[in-house]
């Protein structure tokens, strides 16, 4: 036992005496999670839009006023005819025009079907989408209080967003930054740390002592699970305190996943030093076989659901989409273990595999 | 009683065949040299004895148990100095040598009077972190590291390569001293000046053993005419030697060309005519006894030349 304890004594050294190790351990997951949190967001505030108001009525000004109150549009550009409007969306000006017909307010007074033209710039779908949702939605409430008095009755949709009622894209990032910086910090850096014992020639020193390799293993597993589990707590009180994603499940259940989760990914660290023995290989492996999949597969930027059917099959073989789905149920929609229990399964059964082909790959000589 | 037994043992990396069988008994209680160039296959072989390697061919017992089958034996007696600093770098002197000896289950004070001589010398520096100290003082804690559990066997990997002449000399000291405590020691160098510090020596050359022996027993064993060589224009009088129809070998050595005759009676002036004839000028010749590097040359040479025969 006490050779074990001097063991992870000595792996904590190396961690605190490694300024670049620390600033990847606690610098990078801090300035993720401000950077996704308040810099990088899919939410659309003051989005540039041009109006062509060939109606120029108390009703399309009424309109207009509406759409510029939402907070989500800026009025870039008021035309005067279709050309400097088409003018404006070549050059980028706007993102968006709202052209009414002549006699939209004639006919939205008479109740006669009132027209009016949106056109986005589709270059990037994804906000055109979002544009076009804010749009509808405006004009929808606006027609709805116009109609009150008239006879043509409307059908008053409402939408609900549930767990996450304001669309809010810190609540993904969370969970997604969670997952990432585990996967990082967890594989990347138990497999660099081994492979650095074998490039620096410490681990033939190693092999030749009495130390058993399941002690060598676990001894330099420990502190990365420790400073993990911290990681993880930074992130979770940052998302709780600065961006008020709330953690609506069992704080208890979501560490314990935390430490499945933990356990996987170093499993999955050492079975990438088994392979190699330089830190370069071990490096190019955790970024291109780990990080990459994890952050387009997990289901953490890209949804799932609309990947090709053989994309989605082989997203299951990746633990960190169970993970997500895991993370996501405790903290967003406060789900209990019965809820997620086969998520939890198949993560432990990830772990189990790859620690015990970790273990059995091992060499205990050089070669 | 041997403390190291390598018997009929080859090994390969691929293709490339790194040792051909090797035969070695190393006695209880002696410092043993393998000499020989570097990509001799010294590091391997000591590789194998310290169960770091698996051999193609033959067996090995180090301290009487077998290095494939009972290779935990061994790890529990052994002490391993590789040819590379090998120490944690981050880790100041006292932190490597407290790691060390908690691996082997023992502490520093236990075994304290076993490196007190050579650990003294760096305890000034014990909080500096290994990676900073000099040539000198890196060896000397490593040694101290492979010395905490009180090993039976010591194996050396070239341990004065890239080390000043002073401390190679106080090296070798304290090895002597290590030797009168009982422990065994196999070390390995590509430094021929060395091997008279050793009881007995190997010369090791293309993963081939070519004579075991004391050094004494070596250099009395040789019994070539051994002429040393000088001139205004070296590399001209070794090129000509080397066309004299009655050489046996010669090669540079040093400021002189070491050469010797084929014919066992034969005068020195007859040399130094032809050398004169051929335009060399202000030859020195004389008789010289052999060193340790004479006696490997030689060995080597003929070998070389046997091959060429065959």
């Amino acid at each position: 036992m006490k050779r074990f304890f001097a063991f992870v004594r000595k792996e904590f050294y190396h961690i605190f005496r490694d300024k670049r190790t620390l600033l990847i351990l606690f610098g990078m997951p801090l300035a993720q999670i401000l950077l996704f949190g308040f810099a990088i967001t899919n939410e659309i505030k003051n989005a540039d839009i041009g109006v062509l108001d060939n109606s120029k009525d108390v009703t399309s000004l009424e309109l207009i006023n509406r759409i510029k109150a939402s907070g989500y549009f800026k009025l870039a550009e008021y035309g005067n005819n279709t050309e400097s409007i088409e003018e404006s969306f070549r050059k980028g000006k706007i993102k968006l025009a709202i052209i009414f017909d002549r006699d939209f307010g004639k006919n939205f007074q008479l109740g006669k079907n009132p027209e009016l033209q949106i056109i986005a710039d589709a270059s990037d779908p994804n906000t055109a989408n979002t544009l076009i949702n804010y749009i509808s939605s405006i004009v929808m409430s606006f027609t709805h209080e116009k109609n009150i008095n008239n006879k043509i009755s409307l059908i008053n949709t409402e939408f609900r967003m549930r767990y996450n009622e304001e669309l809010k894209g810190v609540y993904l990032f969370v969970p997604g930054l969670i997952t990432i910086i585990l996967m990082l910090v967890s594989a990347m850096m138990t497999s660099i740390s081994i492979t650095k014992e074998k490039e620096l020639g410490t681990m033939e020193l190693m092999l030749v002592s009495p130390m058993k390799p399941y002690t060598v293993i676990i001894a330099k597993v420990i502190p990365y699970t420790f400073l993990s589990i911290i990681n993880s707590a930074i992130i979770l009180i940052l998302g709780k305190f600065v961006f008020d994603v709330p953690i609506q499940g069992s704080l208890i259940l979501l560490m314990a996943e935390i430490i499945l989760f933990i356990l996987s990914a170093l499993s999955l660290g050492i079975l990438i030093s088994s392979i190699t023995d330089s830190q370069q290989v071990a490096l190019m492996i955790s970024l291109v076989g780990l990080l990459l999949p994890v952050i387009l597969l997990s289901g953490f930027i890209f949804p799932l659901e609309n990947m090709p059917l053989w994309l989605q099959y082989f997203a299951n073989i990746i633990p960190a989409k169970w993970f997500m789905i895991i993370i996501k149920s405790i903290m967003l929609k406060g789900s209990g273990i019965t809820d997620i229990w086969l998520e939890t399964l198949l993560l432990a059964g990830f772990t189990l595999v790859f620690a015990l082909i970790s273990v059995v790959k091992f060499k205990m000589r050089l070669e | 009683m041997y403390d190291i037994e390598i018997k009929n043992i080859s090994k390969q990396y691929g293709d490339v065949i790194a040792l051909n069988n090797i035969n070695i008994q190393v006695r209880k209680g002696e410092i043993f040299g393998l000499i020989g160039p570097d990509g001799a296959g010294k590091t391997t072989l000591i590789r194998l004895i310290a169960t770091l390697l698996v051999q193609n061919k033959g067996e090995i017992k180090a301290l009487g148990y077998d290095t494939i089958s009972q290779f935990q034996e061994i790890r529990n007696k052994l002490g391993y100095m590789p040819g590379r600093f090998s120490l944690y770098q981050d880790l100041s002197v006292i932190e490597n040598l407290e790691l060390f000896a908690s691996i082997f289950g023992t502490t520093v004070e236990e075994n304290y009077n076993l490196i007190k001589d050579i650990y003294s010398q760096i305890e000034p520096f014990k909080n500096r972190p290994a990676g900073k100290l000099s040539g000198g003082m890196k060896q000397k804690l490593a040694l101290s590291c492979a010395l905490i559990h009180k090993p039976e066997l010591l194996l050396l990997d070239e341990p004065t390569t890239g080390v000043d002449p002073v401390s190679r000399k106080e090296f070798w000291e304290m090895l002597s001293k290590l030797k009168n405590m009982g422990i065994t020691i196999f070390v390995s160098t590509p430094y021929m000046d060395e091997a008279s510090r050793c009881d007995r020596i190997a010369f090791i050359q293309a993963g081939e053993i070519l004579d075991i022996a004391t050094p004494d027993e070596i250099i009395s064993n040789f019994d070539d005419k051994l002429i040393a060589v000088k001139s205004d224009n070296k590399y001209k009088t070794l090129q000509d030697l080397k066309t004299l129809n009655t050489l046996r070998y010669v090669y540079p050595s040093g400021e002189y060309i070491h050469y010797v005759d084929s014919r066992k009676e034969y005068s020195i002036s007859g040399i130094m005519e032809i050398l004169e004839q051929k335009g060399n000028t202000n030859i020195e010749l004389k008789l010289i006894e052999p060193n340790i590097e004479d006696c490997f040359m030689k060995e080597m040479m003929v070998r070389a030349n046997e091959r060429i025969i065959h």
